[in-house]
C-alpha cells in the first residue's frame, strides 16, 4: 500500500474506451513471482513495435507521457481479468492515479488495496480534462485525497467518490489486512457457529 | 419462507450467512468457504505472508492447482519455458510449506481451476468462494456466491479466511422460451452480453432464472455463469435445484451419509423469495435465439451468426464509433460484412466455458467421421485430466484425431496463450473461451468466440459456419 495524501502532476490521455487488462499488461508477462519490471511491460502491444523498439507515436512514449503521473482514460477502464498486475505496472510506470468516467469493479478494487487512486469524475469534467491535455499538455492538476477534490489550473474543483475506508487506509498507507487481523475473535466465533456440515477437504 | 420480515433474493441470503462483520462506514468482512488457488496470481500473496510472518488459516479450505502456464503437450515434453517452471515451482513450495492441498502435474485431478472444483465436489450451493482469477464466477453456477480477486485480496483470504466487500446490486436475468436446436448455452451469454455491453452488469450480482435456466444441464450453467463477467458483473448465480443436487452427489468431496441429507435439506431452502427485488432486471427469449458470433475485441461485440458486421457510420456515440472502428480495423473487418464464409486459420474447443464433457460430446458429434479442413488447425483442449480421461473412455479422442484434429492435456491454453499454445499475428480464429481483446490468443491474433458447435461446424468447413445449414 502507498501512501496518497496530495499530488500536484501533469497528466497523460488515453482516450479510449473499454481499455481492459489485457491491453494494460498482457499475459504472457504474467509469468513473473514477484512485482517488479512491470513498468516497462506497461501497455506493451501498443507501446513497442515487434522488435522492441518504442513506438515513436504512443502516448506514453512522448516526453509528455513519460513524466505523467496521472492518466485520464476513457469508460469502463481495467474491465477483464482481475489480474492485479495491472495496477502494480501503472504504478510501476510512475502513475498515482487514473481518472476516469468508470471503473471495472476487481480493477478498481486491485487499485484501491495498493494506493493507486481510481477517481470517478462525470462526463463533462472527462471532456474538459481531455481538452485540457490537448490545449496545454504541461497542465498539472491537483488531487487531494482528504478533501476529495481535483482541482483545475483556473481554480475549477470537482470533488470525486471515494469509500472512507479506502480512503483512510490510503491516506495512512495502511494495508487493508489489518482491519481483518483486528477482527480475528469474531472470525473465530463465526467460525464456531458456521461448521460445514462435513469438512469437504477432509 | 422469507425470513427478516422482507423477501430476499438468492445473493442476500447467501451474503446476510456469511457476514463476520458489518460495522457502518466500512466494508463487510464476508466469510470465504472456499478459496481456489492457481499457480499464476498466488506467488506474491503466499510472499506477503511469509514476509508477515503469516500463516494460512484455513489450508482445509483452500484447494490448489496449475492450469494457466502448463504446456498441453504430453508429460513426457519437459516445460521449456523457465518461468512457468519457476511459478510452478512456487507453488510447490508454497502449498507445502502451508499445508494446502495441490492438484499439480502428477494429479490425476489437476486441471482448469473452475473446471476441477465443481467435479470434485469442492464447489456447493450457499458457499462463498473466491479465486485470483475472474472467471470463478463459474462456480455460481451452483448456487454459490463466487467471484474473482486479485493477488493482495488473495493475501487477505489466506491470512483471515475473510475478504473486505462492499455489498454489489443485483440483476434479475429472466429467460423464458425454449431453445431453439443447435443454439447453445454459449450463445445464450453472448446474447446477454451484446445487449447489456461489457460495462452492463458492474458492481451488480447476475442471476439468471427462469424456465429455460432450468432446463440446463449443470454444465451449461457454468458456460452462463462463467461470462458474467465478460458483461462487467461481480458474480453470477443460478439457483441450486435437483439437477444441482444430482450433479453433485458422490463426487469425491460431497457429503456423505445423514450429513448429505440434512445438506441438502437446506439447499433446497436457496431460492429468491417471491416478491423478492432485485436492483435491475432483463428478459431474454431463448425462443428467439440463434447462434451467435463476435466480430469485435470485446465479449459484447456479438451478434447472429448471419448477422452483418456493423456500420461506425450508425453510431451516434463518438466514443462508440470510435470503439468500433478500432475493433474493425484491429480485425480486418469493413461495415456491413458477413461472418458466414469467413475464412479461419485455427478453431480452438477448449477453456473454462466450454471445455467440459458435454462441450466434448456436442462437438464430436458433428466431427464424427468428418474431416477438419485443410487450412484450419483444431486445438482441442479438455478441461481437466478428469474430463480428458471420461472422453477418451468414450472414444471422442479418436473422433477428434481422426478429423484431423489436435488432441491434447488439459489446461488453460490458447484462451490465455501464456504456454506456447497460440495464435500468429493476423491468424483468425474461432474459440469457445470467453475474451476476444486484442492480442488475448497471441499478440496480433483474431478471435471470434462462440460456441462448441459453431466451432466444429467451422472447421468442419474451414470458415464460419451456421451449424444449423450442416447436413447432420
Amino acid at each position: 500500500m502507498e501512501k496518497f495524501t496530495k499530488l500536484k502532476a501533469t497528466m497523460v490521455a488515453m482516450p479510449t474506451d473499454n481499455i481492459d487488462t489485457d491491453q494494460i499488461i498482457p499475459a504472457r508477462f504474467l509469468k513473473v513471482t514477484d512485482k517488479n519490471g512491470l513498468g516497462e511491460n506497461l501497455f506493451y502491444d501498443w507501446r513497442y513495435h515487434a522488435d522492441g523498439s518504442p513506438k515513436e507515436d504512443f502516448v506514453l512514449n512522448t516526453g509528455q507521457g513519460h513524466k505523467a503521473q496521472i492518466l485520464v482514460a476513457g469508460d469502463n477502464f481495467g474491465c477483464g481479468s482481475s489480474r492485479e498486475h495491472a495496477p502494480w505496472a501503472i504504478m510501476g510506470y510512475g502513475l498515482r492515479a487514473v481518472i476516469s468516467t468508470g471503473f471495472a469493479d476487481i480493477f478498481r478494487n486491485n487499485s484501491l488495496k495498493l494506493g493507486l487512486l481510481p477517481i470517478i469524475v462525470d462526463e463533462e469534467t472527462h471532456f474538459q480534462l481531455m481538452s485540457l491535455i490537448e490545449e496545454e499538455p504541461d497542465t498539472q492538476i491537483n488531487i487531494d485525497l482528504k478533501n476529495q477534490t481535483l482541482t483545475l489550473p483556473d481554480g475549477r474543483q470537482v470533488t470525486f467518490p471515494i469509500d472512507q475506508f479506502s480512503k483512510t487506509c490510503i491516506l495512512n498507507g495502511v494495508d487493508q489486512l489489518g482491519y481483518l487481523q483486528s477482527h480475528a475473535s469474531t472470525i473465530e466465533a463465526y467460525e464456531i457457529n458456521h461448521t460445514a456440515p462435513v469438512n469437504t477437504l477432509g | 419462507m422469507p425470513t427478516n420480515g422482507h423477501p430476499k433474493t438468492l445473493f442476500e441470503k447467501i451474503w446476510d450467512n456469511h457476514i463476520v462483520v458489518a460495522e457502518p462506514g466500512n466494508p463487510a468482512v464476508l466469510y470465504i468457504d472456499l478459496h481456489l488457488v492457481h499457480e499464476v496470481t498466488s506467488p506474491q500473496a503466499f510472499t506477503g505472508l511469509r514476509e508477515k510472518g503469516l500463516s494460512v488459516r484455513r489450508p482445509d479450505k483452500t484447494v490448489a492447482t496449475m492450469d494457466h502456464g502448463i504446456p498441453t503437450t504430453p508429460p513426457s515434453i519437459p516445460i521449456s519455458d523457465v518461468m512457468v517452471i519457476n511459478q510452478i515451482s512456487q507453488l510447490e513450495k508454497n502449498c507445502r510449506d502451508f499445508g494446502i492441498p495441490l492438484f499439480g502435474l502428477d494429479s490425476s485431478y489437476r486441471g482448469i481451476v473452475h473446471v476441477i472444483g465443481p467435479e470434485l465436489g469442492l464447489t456447493q450451493p450457499g458457499m462463498t468462494i473466491v479465486c485470483g482469477d475472474s472467471h470463478t464466477s463459474t462456480h455460481g453456477a451452483f448456487g454459490a456466491l463466487a467471484f474473482g480477486i486479485g493477488t493482495s485480496e488473495i493475501e487477505h483470504v489466506l491470512a483471515t479466511q475473510c475478504l473486505l466487500q462492499v455489498k454489489p446490486k443485483t440483476y434479475a436475468v429472466r429467460v423464458e422460451g425454449a431453445l431453439p436446436a443447435a443454439v447453445s448455452a454459449k450463445d445464450i451469454i453472448l446474447n446477454l452480453i451484446s445487449r447489456i455491453g461489457i460495462g452492463g452488469g458492474t458492481g451488480h450480482v447476475l442471476e439468471y432464472m427462469g424456465s429455460t435456466i432450468r432446463g440446463l444441464s449443470m454444465e451449461e450453467r457454468m458456460t452462463i455463469c462463467n461470462m458474467s463477467i465478460e458483461g462487467g458483473a461481480r458474480a453470477g448465480m443460478v439457483a441450486p435445484d435437483e439437477t444441482t443436487i444430482d450433479y453433485i452427489a458422490g463426487r469425491p468431496h460431497a457429503p456423505t451419509g445423514a450429513a448429505w441429507d440434512q445438506t441438502v435439506t437446506n439447499w433446497r431452502s436457496l431460492t429468491t423469495d417471491d416478491g423478492a427485488v432485485f436492483d435491475n432486471e432483463i428478459n431474454i427469449d431463448a425462443a428467439n435465439l440463434e447462434p451467435m458470433i463476435t466480430y469485435g475485441t470485446n465479449p459484447g461485440m456479438g451478434m447472429k451468426i448471419t448477422g452483418a458486421v456493423p456500420d461506425p457510420a450508425s453510431i451516434k456515440d463518438v466514443s462508440q464509433r470510435q470503439t468500433l472502428i478500432k475493433a474493425l480495423d484491429y480485425m480486418d473487418l469493413r461495415p456491413g460484412q458477413p461472418l458466414l464464409g469467413h475464412k479461419v486459420d485455427v478453431v480452438f474447443l477448449g477453456s473454462c466455458t466450454n471445455a467440459r464433457l458435454s462441450d466434448l460430446q456436442l462437438a464430436a458429434s458433428l466431427l464424427k467421421g468428418r474431416k477438419v479442413a485443410p487450412n484450419v488447425k483444431m486445438m482441442v483442449v479438455p478441461g481437466s485430466q478428469q474430463v480428458k480421461q471420461q472422453a477418451e473412455a468414450e472414444g471422442l479422442d479418436k473422433i477428434f484425431k481422426e478429423a484431423g484434429a489436435d488432441w491434447r492435456e488439459s489446461g488453460c491454453s490458447m484462451c490465455i496463450a501464456m504456454n506456447g499454445d497460440q495464435l500468429e499475428p493476423g491468424q483468425y480464429a474461432v474459440s469457445t473461451s470467453n475474451r476476444n481483446f486484442e492480442g488475448r490468443q497471441g499478440k496480433g491474433g483474431r478471435t471470434f468466440l462462440a460456441s462448441p458447435l459453431t466451432a466444429a461446424a467451422t472447421a468442419i468447413a474451414g470458415e464460419i459456419t451456421d451449424v444449423r445449414t450442416m447436413v447432420k
